[in-house]
């Protein structure tokens, strides 16, 4: 029973990483360019132009884009797989730390 | 919905900041005594998930798109405390290296994206599952109506942010009724989304949906299943 769980979240993490490598690195070029709900109700009601550049818009990565990469498709590509690997480290590492020592026991009380 | 810096005075933003410090330090204690070992993993998979399908925008007509917010789809799976803080993972990631939301709007957005989608989902979805059943007409009404309302409050988070702290003139009435209705759209196409994918993982490994867990006696469930 043990083994068959661990190999379904494996079969799970699997799937899920590859699907999320295919939406960030292509299917996120084909992704609608129009303005999202919150910025279309700011362009129409008038205050777009309250925003402003966040202290992070030098990333080399802002907006999406690789800074250097000229291809459109490219750049916002690249930018997609590297904020999965990001993600990765930091989310797997975020809930890997939180469950260190206490893996496979799980508490009574929970 | 990633706000900006700037659309919300400094005092309000410094306050959200606060309480969804807050709420994620509660999130925090809550995972590390609920988590784990085929649940950690998944949570790790959501952040990552949740951070491709935010990529993915989707025409909602009037010349709009929106996209996924994900608080539904990651609570339901891998419960509140370690849901939200896969949102907080990818909110963090976006606002710091993408400039996808602002900096000094980080807590705003934790709050609304996160805090306030996440809960919201937690309890329709659970409300819904305990009422209709946990068959399929149960789960994909109960993600479906999560993923609406979870979009709606964090509209609605937005809107009364904007009513303390929003830094232009404009009437709180249009902006909350312009809210409301462009996100209604999006959240009933949240919901489709949160009912699909949740469908999918109930229909192979009911199991492993946090969300259709009976909290009274999960823990003694696993045990059993462990031995």
């Amino acid at each position: 029973m043990k083994q068959s769980t661990t190999r379904a979240v494996a079969a799970v993490v699997i799937v899920g990483m590859v699907a999320s490598v295919v939406l960030a690195g292509l299917v996120s070029f084909y992704a609608s360019p129009q303005p999202d709900g919150l910025e279309a109700v700011a362009q129409d009601q008038g205050f777009a132009d309250r925003a402003r550049d966040s202290a992070a818009t030098d990333s080399a990565l802002a907006g999406y884009e690789v800074s250097g990469v000229s291809d459109e498709r490219l750049s916002l590509g690249l930018a997609g797989v590297v904020g999965v690997g990001v993600t990765t480290l930091l989310g797997f590492g975020l809930f890997l730390v939180l469950t260190a020592g206490r893996a496979r026991t799980p508490d009574p009380q929970a | 919905m990633h706000i900006p810096d700037g659309f919300i005075d400094a005092p309000v933003a410094a306050g959200a900041a606060v309480v969804a410090a807050i709420g994620v330090g509660v999130c925090l204690r809550g995972a590390r005594r609920t988590l784990d070992d085929r649940t950690a993993p998944l949570a790790g998979l959501v952040a990552v998930f949740v951070f491709a399908a935010q990529m993915i925008n989707f025409p909602v007509g009037a010349g709009t798109s929106g996209h996924l917010v994900g608080a539904a789809l990651a609570v339901i799976l891998v419960g509140p405390y370690a849901g939200v803080l896969a949102l907080t993972v990818v909110l963090a990631v976006q606002a710091l290296i993408f400039a996808d939301g602002g900096l000094t709007a980080l807590g705003l957005n934790v709050l609304n994206l996160a805090l306030i989608a996440g809960l919201v989902a937690w309890f329709v979805f659970r409300g819904v599952v305990r009422v209709a059943g946990t068959g399929k007409p149960g789960i994909v009404a109960g993600a479906w109506l999560a993923g609406l309302l979870s979009v709606g409050g964090a509209a609605l988070g937005f809107v009364a942010e904007f009513a303390l702290g929003g830094t232009a003139p404009v009437s709180l009435a249009a902006v909350g009724g312009a809210m409301v209705s462009v996100h209604v759209v999006i959240g009933a196409i949240e919901g489709v989304i949160t009912a699909l994918v949740v469908w999918s993982v109930a229909t192979v490994r009911p199991d492993l949906v946090v969300g259709l867990r009976a909290p009274a006696v999960a823990s003694s469930e696993r045990q059993a299943v462990a031995a």
